[in-house]
């Protein structure tokens, strides 16, 4: 039997800047089937439904619904094609309670004007324009009542949205869409948020709307679900689709390797790491965000100096916590950050320790003298203590350890564990748009000196190095931050943080949106930091990336460590298993491992 | 009794705040901080002033007509008010520029702009004018104090609390209100659910800048006489003030419109406390609200969720 066509996508594009989007995309939506978009982060998927939805407008290629050419510029098309999105982050008026929100912007018509003359008519016709005009709390209220029975929703029209659970938020924003007759829905990632019973509940809803003939479009990284819920599968890879196939015909095995694709040689140099040690020791760490999610559940793992730890995982899975948690922007529910200060046969100094604590530590015999022999301070007066500290005279025996959690984020900066995050609007964090390279570069060091000034040469030395040394294209150090280019932006981030010779420096997402030759730029930084002996840690998002750069990688899922692979072994669709894995499979996983 | 006369001053210089904090709070529901409506009140009371002059051209102040008279004055106040907050709304609006920055500004331009072109209008016979805009009722005249507190107003005092209840009516009860809502708590909520957020935005800054615009007629027209004696700009941010008072609702902002005239109108009757201090109180009670309303953690009294920012549909 030959399907009806609901919605057709063809040679579709869109381009934000020099970045694509979406290249050439097709998409084919049958009426009455669930039809699943997978695809990893940035693959494109949510770029591409907010095309349909109206939110952006494509670039290049048509789209046709059922069978006609539709131009969709705005939400208000889209509902004119009866199709609706529902949205990752939820577009509900807070204050609003949910009958509200569900009927807001729907013009029900007036109703048509009676009367036995042209003079009644008149006022009739105002009559029901006025009332058509009115809110009616009540009428409204039945009929969302109406579509929430037929579905099987449950919801109480006249609760407020900032009083609603997020699985009660998005139950409103479907009944929003099915309000208005929508016959296709696109639902992105509805999952994400959703505890596994309320899931399951959504998927039940979703069944009985495929039977009633409509058509749903679901966006997911899970595979599982996928494998659940779907009919087909279309699978994107950086913005281009890679095929669509059947879901009895798919197993993970199968999707995994669509979706992250063959591997790509990328010929990114790997030196081997040169006596590596441990340099920092997270143990158990649990951080709850404010909603009281988990965000981080018992993960631990070991980064070693000269070697670069990379991290793998869907967007949102922790790693941005973690490395705040190391930086000191996060508070702890539990766990552990031991930093293993490399100063073995250092001299000692007061830069953050105080004569008590010296004190102490040559008490328990950790330091020595230049000829071997063990501190003793017993006897010497404070000055004299001060005197041979600050004479370099004693030394180190071991490495100093020193447990983070109790450390300030100034602290720990000054350690030398550095954070250079990039987030999608690079300038969100770690720069200062308006201000120049020079400026930037002072947010660091305005600290230092001793003058009531602020010392401006050495920063704008640093600056003229950086643009030197990093290729940045700016007409001057004087530049304000914000007018370059979005490379070159990145380059003064990450040259920043480098600087400062950091003994661990993390690194999230710092080639983000970068063309290929900004990218290995980046990457040799960052190897050239792991020669000097630093730990790098390396949040990414390109598997093939990982996979070459990194010696071991760190697979995140949920919150969770799903796993550590080995850069020179593991294989992309390994990893892509581990990052999809939910957190019953993990629990499983770790149960066959056992046994 | 001084009493009867004191509330009646109140209502009457209360009504000057009242349209100011009416159409401030109709920009502000759209998510747009007009701070320009101090300027906008200048100019509203510069085309009031403007209208009259161009009614009363060589006439003989005997044969006026009361009702023409009103219509011109509201006529020409609403336009200047409304030209002034179109330059605001092409601003914020369009070109999407910091609303803080562009309403001072406005403030600014408007107040500079009618002290100087009121010097080109012709003001002879405004007393007359005055006097036929003060007073809706001819027989509130022969009423005692007390009668004089509902009647012996002109006829703006009225209009100002029909539009006020008007208004609270459409945001509560209506459709449009409910949109216009929702943009000011939500703008992409709205565009996604299909409203024109444009459109609605520039309406309710143009609507609430006419409104405005009427308390600067009022001030200078009614209170003041006819005369341009102190500077309206004053009643524009005490208007603003209003808004936060009443926490965004019209309805209540005509109690609280009366409580500020009472404040005001009180050192002309009140000798234990300085003038100066007096006039602080508007203020000072505003603060207090604030703090009250954001110890509360309310969130059905809080400012519009996306007031002060602007909405562009495809900022990732």
């Amino acid at each position: 039997m030959e399907r009806e066509v609901a919605l057709e996508m063809r040679g579709v594009s869109k381009f934000f800047g020099q970045v694509v989007a979406n290249k050439n995309v097709d998409l084919t939506v049958y009426k009455g089937e669930i039809l699943a978009v997978l695809g990893e982060n940035g693959s494109g998927k949510t770029t591409l439904m907010n095309m349909i939805a109206g939110i952006y407008f494509p670039d290049e290629g048509q789209t046709f619904v059922n069978g006609e050419e539709a131009v969709i510029r705005s939400p208000q098309d889209a509902f004119k094609y009866k199709i609706g999105m529902i949205h990752q982050h939820f577009k509900l008026v807070d204050v609003f309670d949910a009958a509200q929100n569900i009927t807001l912007g729907v013009k029900t018509p007036p109703a048509p004007a009676n009367g036995k003359n042209a003079f009644t008519r008149f006022f009739s016709k105002i009559g029901h324009r006025l009332q058509s005009g009115l809110y009616r709390k009540k009428e409204v209220a039945a009929e969302v009542k109406k579509i929430a029975d037929k579905y099987g929703f449950e919801i109480d029209p006249k609760k407020k949205i900032y009083d609603m659970s997020v699985s009660e938020k998005q139950t409103v924003e479907i009944v929003k869409v099915l309000y208005r007759g929508a016959n296709i829905l696109i639902l992105d990632e509805p999952t994400a948020v959703l505890t596994p019973q309320e899931t399951e509940k959504l998927f039940s809803v979703l069944r009985k709307m495929k039977e009633d003939g409509k058509s749903i479009v679901i966006i997911t990284h899970k595979l599982n679900e996928v494998l659940a819920i779907s009919d087909r599968v279309a699978v994107l890879r950086k913005g281009e689709s890679v095929g669509t196939i059947e879901t009895k015909d798919a197993d993970e095995n199968k999707l995994t390797e669509l979706m992250v694709g063959k591997k790509i040689s990328l010929n990114i140099e790997r030196s081997a790491p040169v006596n590596p040690e441990d340099r920092l020791e997270i143990k158990g760490l649990n951080l709850k965000n404010h909603e009281g999610v988990k965000v981080l559940d018992d993960v631990s793992f070991t980064a070693k100096s000269g070697e670069i730890l990379g991290i793998a995982g869907i967007a949102g899975s922790g790693q941005k916590e973690l490395l705040e948690a190391i930086a000191g922007l996060q508070t702890l529910q539990s766990g552990d950050m031991i930093f293993h200060n490399p100063k073995k046969d250092k001299p000692v100094t007061f830069f953050h320790k105080t004569l008590r604590r010296v004190k102490e530590l040559a008490q328990e015999g950790a330091f020595r003298y230049e000829n071997g022999e063990t501190v003793d301070f017993t006897g010497m007066s404070d000055k004299q203590i001060k005197d041979l500290v600050n004479e370099g005279k004693v030394l180190f025996k071991e490495d100093e350890i020193i447990d983070l959690k109790d450390k300030t984020p100034l602290q720990i900066r000054e350690l030398g564990i550095r954070l250079s995050f990039v987030p999608e609007d690079r300038l969100g964090m770690g720069l200062v748009g308006n201000m120049d390279i020079v400026d930037n570069m002072m947010l660091r060091s305005y600290r230092k000196g001793k003058s009531m000034f602020v010392d401006r040469s050495r920063p704008g030395k640093l600056a003229d190095e950086i643009i030197g040394e990093l290729e940045v294209v700016t007409p001057s150090s004087h530049t304000p931050v914000r007018r370059l280019s979005g490379g070159n932006v990145q380059k003064v981030l990450v040259g920043r943080e480098i600087a400062s010779a950091p003994k661990v420096l993390m690194a999230a997402y710092p080639v983000r949106g970068l063309d290929i030759n900004s990218s290995y730029t980046i990457y040799n930084l960052l190897n050239k930091q792991k020669e000097n002996g630093a730990a790098v840690i390396f949040v990414g998002e390109d598997l093939d990336v990982l996979i070459e750069l990194c010696d071991r990688i760190l697979v995140i899922g949920s919150g969770k460590v799903t796993g550590i692979v080995d850069g020179r072994t593991a294989d992309k669709s390994e990893i892509g298993l581990l990052m999809t894995k939910t957190k019953k499979t993990a629990e499983e996983s770790v149960k066959e491992a056992a046994v | 009794m001084v009493l009867f006369t004191v509330i009646r001053e109140s209502i009457n210089l209360g009504t000057a705040f009242l349209f100011g904090s009416t159409g401030e709070t109709i920009t502000e529901k759209s998510g747009h901080l007009n701070l320009g409506i101090p300027g906008i009140m200048c100019m509203g009371a510069l085309g009031g002033c403007y209208g009259v002059s161009l009614y009363l051209r060589g006439m003989d102040p005997a044969s006026i007509n009361g009702f023409a008279l009103f219509i011109y004055a509201v006529f020409f106040s609403m336009l200047f008010a409304m030209a002034t907050g179109a330059i605001y709304a092409f601003l914020t609006v369009a070109l999407r520029c910091n609303q803080n920055v562009t309403g001072l500004t406005v403030t600014t331009f408007g107040v500079g702009c009618s002290k100087y072109f009121i010097k080109n209008v012709d003001t002879t016979n405004f007393n007359y004018a005055s006097e036929s805009l003060r007073q809706l009722f001819p027989f509130a005249s022969d009423m005692n104090e007390f009668w004089q507190i509902f009647f012996g107003h002109g006829a703006l005092v009225y209009l100002s609390v029909i539009v006020a209840l008007v208004t609270a009516f459409v945001f509560k009860k209506t459709r449009v209100g409910l949109h216009l809502r929702s943009i000011g708590e939500n703008p992409a909520a709205a565009d996604a659910a299909g409203i024109n957020v444009t459109k609605y935005k520039y309406c309710a800054i143009l609507i609430g800048s006419a409104i405005a615009g009427l308390g600067g007629l009022f001030y200078i027209m009614d209170r003041l006489k006819g005369t341009w004696e102190y500077n309206v700009d004053a009643i524009g941010w005490l208007a603003v003030a209003l808004v936060i008072f009443t926490m965004w609702r019209p309805d209540l902002s005509i109690l609280g419109s009366f409580f500020f005239g009472l404040l005001s109108v009180l050192s002309g009757y009140v000798s234990f406390l300085p003038t100066q201090i007096l006039e602080l109180f508007p203020y000072l009670v505003t603060i207090v609200v604030l703090i009250v309303t954001s110890v509360l953690d309310s969130k059905e009294n809080q400012p519009p969720a996306a007031l002060g920012l602007a909405y562009f549909r495809e900022e990732r």
